[in-house]
């Protein structure tokens, strides 16, 4: 089917948040749309899946004119839609979640769970989806979740696959997959539009590109097109993809960790007697794949899970068993790995998100009372300094665009007194021009004298910031090794290959401190 | 007198001077601006382009922001249209649910017009008779005038008799108002206490005990009771607190069986003379408490509205600064919106669980404190009625504000002001202020019903979610 946007048009107010859009996707093509957070891309879609009317110009099906009222009218034309969050039944099975909505019964008016079962079995085999229609979608992984939606979409016959942001919650193990099985969809004639903000993975699976800014089309471009002429259309000026910086000077090392151990709840062990330091002036990324006790690691760094064993000091003071507030007031700056659920009150404004850890410090309060006054003018002051583009400084931060909801959580922690900053994948979900912009603050950082701690999943934002790497595999530090060493080595590192010896690793360069617990103070926990 | 006097006090004796300027029960005033201004940005879906910040703060722009949020539906215009349509329907249940207007509609064909005046009859005079009872009845008015001089009237109460419709409605209102405040201010935080009445009774029983049973100095015995019911129902509200903050224990579940709790120890305490049960009876009921403990009434002894009201409004006004301007409330709102952001910035969450409820605690407590020492005079095993959960509607339809719970506090205290006099002079029995309280609460709980019936425009997004029916969970 051949599916055609002619002029959309779609106001919000004052704004516009698409601006006579054209697009057509022929059938069995990957039709790219690329660009940043808060483009349209996604208003665009939902015009397309009738969740909103558009202002002007319309919507064309194998050249006929249609209206979608409601998505109804969109999945009985033939178009389906994976949200970026799913919509599925945690508790239900596969099958179920798959017919829920158009559920079949037997002439004795039961459910016909056998022939949804068949269905989505079939379907699975036909496009390699590999999915047990009997499983419970809570109990999945989130790359299956997506290929549930997919079912889902394809049982009610979608020839136009609409993907929201697909990649944005897979691994790339997952991101493979799911490129194996568009390419599998497009042989069988469906067409697919894939939205994203990601360079790479655009270029890797679309047919053909049109780039989106600011509510308009600036583009349409092969996939042979090269990453900076892509990136540049997006944000609307040269982007530097990697941002240059000078050598480190290390200082002295302010955050010296020795022997952590953390464990949950449940008594798993999750950080398993880590030891490093980070000196000032310099920025120690953290590799590793997910779920290897990064995140522990920065909460328990934060206060916010219990320490077992082990010791933090911040510049000669013990912090291991200091409270959050404690070790904000002592001078760690903490950007969280979720900034929705961890660094923002998303109904709060955007000021009141700006002093949320020194509301209660002057200038801000006195005595018991807050000086609003003092916290509006410093929201007006970072928003200005730190480019937050936002209709106010009292609007709620929920409305903001991701990469505009980092700068506010930046703003807040850099603005404070800090020695160290501790960053947990300070980019992700971020468009290239937000991530230019967080990776040259963070570098600042750095230059000021700042003691720097990187947590990534991503190799590009560790090679592009880290002065020193640490690979981090199953709660322990498998090496430290320069920002020279090829990807490969470090792969190893991530996969638990580890170091030669137990005992002190070579080092790498001559700033790094052992990554035994000679550098900081023996004999401390257990 | 008229058959049309009110029914509470009939006016006769000395004193009283002239009436109160009630606020109007039922008619909030303007929308919060900050509210307002959070709608119009939340109605535009992504902030590309930033216009002008100071937009929204021009004296115009901030014109057209109110304007924009009336139009799109906000929680002030919906709970407004809520009022009105429950009236609507309230007036419908009342109107076929009397035997005269049945009957009328029995002969419809016969005389159709007359079964629809039937209808509209029954459903206006009942409304005329409880706005009589709660705000305002015109027959006091003509028994002033027909007085010899306005001495005299003042002198026999006839002029109070003017005001007191609005005095009943503030003295309904007071304790409303109070257990109001002590669901919203949790809810604030994020807890939902549906234990107002258990910490009502704490407080009763202590300011009953500190009434009857202590000898102060005049003016200080009042305090000490005020302040001790304000203790009382705080500890109870303390221990709900750390329960959670300890245990995880779910406050609504703590503050549920608190209410038996403390419902069956009020029985016991009111069963044995050796401990709270007025000697010489049978009854479960306490001794009065001594006149130094009642609180002052404000104008003159023919109206019943007292000091009580005051600290309701006070309660409002000091919650409303807390929650707004403090640190205290900032870690409040903040742990109710995003307890994981909250930690996270360095508040404790369990310290701020305890101190919200006990604080709510206190406030129930002051509301036991308003009806013993205010109207009742003494403690019996029913003088906690219904207080625990209409405080919850009251919170409910007040959308958890400070403001707002004064505003609704004071219409469901002109309900149930009202009802003895709808009761009195056409028949319509009292439980229909209580259909109509459930009908408002009803359709306050669900936007998307009105924002349909009246065709408005939906505020953007996630907009004006229902207050109360979120995380019950957790």
């Amino acid at each position: 089917m051949e599916l055609e946007l002619r002029g959309i048009t779609k106001r919000f107010g004052s704004l516009v948040a698409n601006d006579r859009i054209d697009l057509s996707v022929a059938p069995g093509q990957v039709h790219a749309l690329l660009g940043e957070n808060g483009a349209g891309k996604t208003t665009l879609m939902n015009v397309l899946y009738g969740l909103l009317q558009p202002d002007e110009g319309e919507i064309l099906l194998d050249s006929k004119a249609t209206r979608f009222h409601s998505p109804k009218d969109a999945i009985a034309a033939g178009i389906g839609m994976v949200h970026q969050h799913f919509m599925l039944v945690p508790v239900f099975t596969v099958a179920e979640n798959v017919t829920l909505g158009i559920e079949e019964t037997r002439p004795s008016g039961l459910l016909d769970r056998r022939k949804t079962r068949k269905d989505v079995r079939e379907l699975s085999r036909r496009y390699g989806l590999e999915i047990d229609p009997d499983a419970l979608v809570e109990n999945l992984p989130v790359g299956i979740q997506q290929r549930v939606e997919i079912v889902k979409a394809l049982v009610r016959e979608a020839t136009v696959l609409i993907l929201d942001e697909p990649t944005a919650v897979l691994t790339p193990a997952e991101t493979e997959d799911l490129f194996r099985i568009i390419r599998r969809l497009t042989d069988g004639g469906t067409s697919v539009v894939f939205i994203s903000h990601k360079l790479k993975e655009v270029q890797a699976i679309a047919d053909t590109i049109t780039v989106l800014r600011r509510g308009a089309v600036v583009g349409e471009r092969p996939p042979s097109a090269t990453e900076d002429e892509l990136a540049a259309l997006m944000v609307g000026r040269n982007v530097q993809l990697r941002v240059s910086k000078e050598a480190a000077k290390p200082g002295e090392v302010v955050l010296d960790v020795s022997d952590l151990t953390v464990a949950d709840e449940t008594g798993r062990v999750w950080v398993d007697g880590m030891s490093f330091g980070v000196r000032a002036g310099e920025i120690l990324g953290v590799a590793g794949v997910q779920g290897n006790g990064q995140t522990e690691l920065c909460e328990a760094l934060m206060g916010l899970r219990p320490t077992a064993a082990g010791r933090v000091t911040l510049a000669g003071r013990d912090l291991t068993h200091a409270t959050p507030a404690q070790r904000l007031r002592a001078g760690v700056a903490y950007v969280p790995e979720d900034r929705q659920e961890d660094g923002l009150i998303g109904a709060f404004s955007v000021a009141d998100n700006m002093v949320l850890d020194a509301y209660n410090q002057p200038p801000f309060a006195s005595g018991i009372t807050l000086n609003l006054g003092a916290i509006a003018s410093n929201a007006a002051e970072r928003v200005k300094e730190f480019d937050v583009r936002t209709t106010s400084a009292q609007a709620p931060v929920s409305t903001l665009s991701g990469g505009n909801q980092q700068k506010v959580i930046l703003a807040r922690e850099l603005v404070r007194e800090h020695r160290v900053l501790v960053a947990s994948q300070p980019t992700r979900g971020l468009d290239v021009g937000s991530i230019e912009f967080v990776h040259r603050r963070i570098i600042e950082q750095r230059d000021h004298g700042v003691a720097v701690l990187i947590v990534s999943a991503e190799l590009d934002e560790i090679y592009a910031l880290a002065d020193r790497i640490a690979v981090m595999y199953e709660g322990k530090i498998t090496g430290f090794r320069p920002p020279t060493v090829p990807a490969e080595e470090l792969g190893r590192l991530m996969a638990g290959g580890s170091d030669e010896a137990p005992g002190p690793a070579p080092e790498p360069d001559a700033t790094a401190p052992t990554p035994a617990p000679g550098a900081g103070t023996p004999g401390a926990g257990q | 007198m008229s058959e049309h006097g009110p029914t509470a006090d009939p006016p006769g004796g000395s004193g009283g001077s002239a009436g109160p300027a009630g606020p109007e029960p039922a008619g909030p005033v303007a929308p919060e601006p900050d509210a307002a201004v959070a709608e119009v940005a939340a109605a535009s879906p992504e902030s590309v382009t930033g216009p002008e910040p100071e937009d929204v703060y021009s004296p115009s722009g901030r014109a057209r922001a109110i304007w924009e949020s009336v139009l799109s539906g906000n929680s002030l215009t919906i709970t407004i249209l809520a009022i009105f349509t429950a009236l609507v329907v309230g007036g419908l249940v009342n109107a076929f649910s009397n035997n005269t207007v049945l009957h009328a509609w029995g002969n419809l064909f016969s005389a159709p017009g007359h079964a629809f005046a039937a209808a509209w009859d029954t459903a206006v005079s009942a409304y005329v008779a409880l706005f009589e009872g709660s705000i305002f009845n015109p027959h006091t008015v003509s028994a002033l005038f027909q007085q010899a001089s306005l001495s005299t009237a003042i002198h026999d109460g006839y002029l109070s008799a003017v005001f007191n419709p609005l005095s009943e409605t503030c003295v309904q209102a007071t304790p409303l108002i109070l257990a109001g405040l002590a669901v919203a201010l949790p809810y604030q935080a994020g807890l939902f206490n549906i234990g107002g009445q258990s910490q009502f009774i704490g407080g009763a029983i202590v300011a009953t005990y500190l009434g009857y049973g202590v000898s102060l100095p005049v003016v200080i015995h009042v305090v000490v009771c005020v302040i001790g019911s304000f203790a009382g129902g705080a500890a109870l509200g303390w221990l709900v607190g750390e329960l959670k903050a300890r245990t995880g224990a779910h406050e609504v579940i703590v503050t549920i069986m608190l209410n038996y709790i403390m419902a069956y120890f009020l029985a016991y305490l009111l069963s044995y003379h050796y401990l709270m049960q007025a000697p010489g009876t049978v009854n479960p009921i306490t001794l009065p408490i001594a006149s130094d403990a009642h609180l002052p009434l404000l104008f003159g002894t023919h109206l019943r509205i007292n000091a009580g009201f005051l600290v309701a409004l006070a309660c409002a006004a000091a919650i409303w600064w807390l929650l707004n301007r403090t640190t205290t409330g900032f870690e409040f709102r903040s742990v109710g919106k995003n307890p994981n952001a909250a930690r996270v910035a360095g508040m404790n969450v369990e310290r701020n669980w305890v101190l919200v409820m006990a604080i709510a605690g206190g406030l129930a407590g002051l509301a036991a404190s308003t009806v013993i020492q205010g109207t009742d005079f003494t403690l019996n095993n029913q003088s906690f009625g219904t207080y625990g959960i209409d405080a919850i509607t009251v919170a409910l339809l007040g959308r958890g504000k400070p403001g707002g719970v004064v505003l609704a506090g004071l219409l469901f205290g002109a309900l149930h002001a009202g009802a003895p006099l709808m009761q009195a002079q056409t028949g319509t029995p009292i439980d229909m202020i209580y259909v109509l309280e459930a009908i408002i609460v009803l359709f306050v709980a669900a936007p998307p019903l009105i924002r349909s019936v009246y065709r408005l425009r939906r505020a953007g997004g996630a907009g004006a979610a229902p207050v109360l029916s979120k995380g019950w969970g957790s």
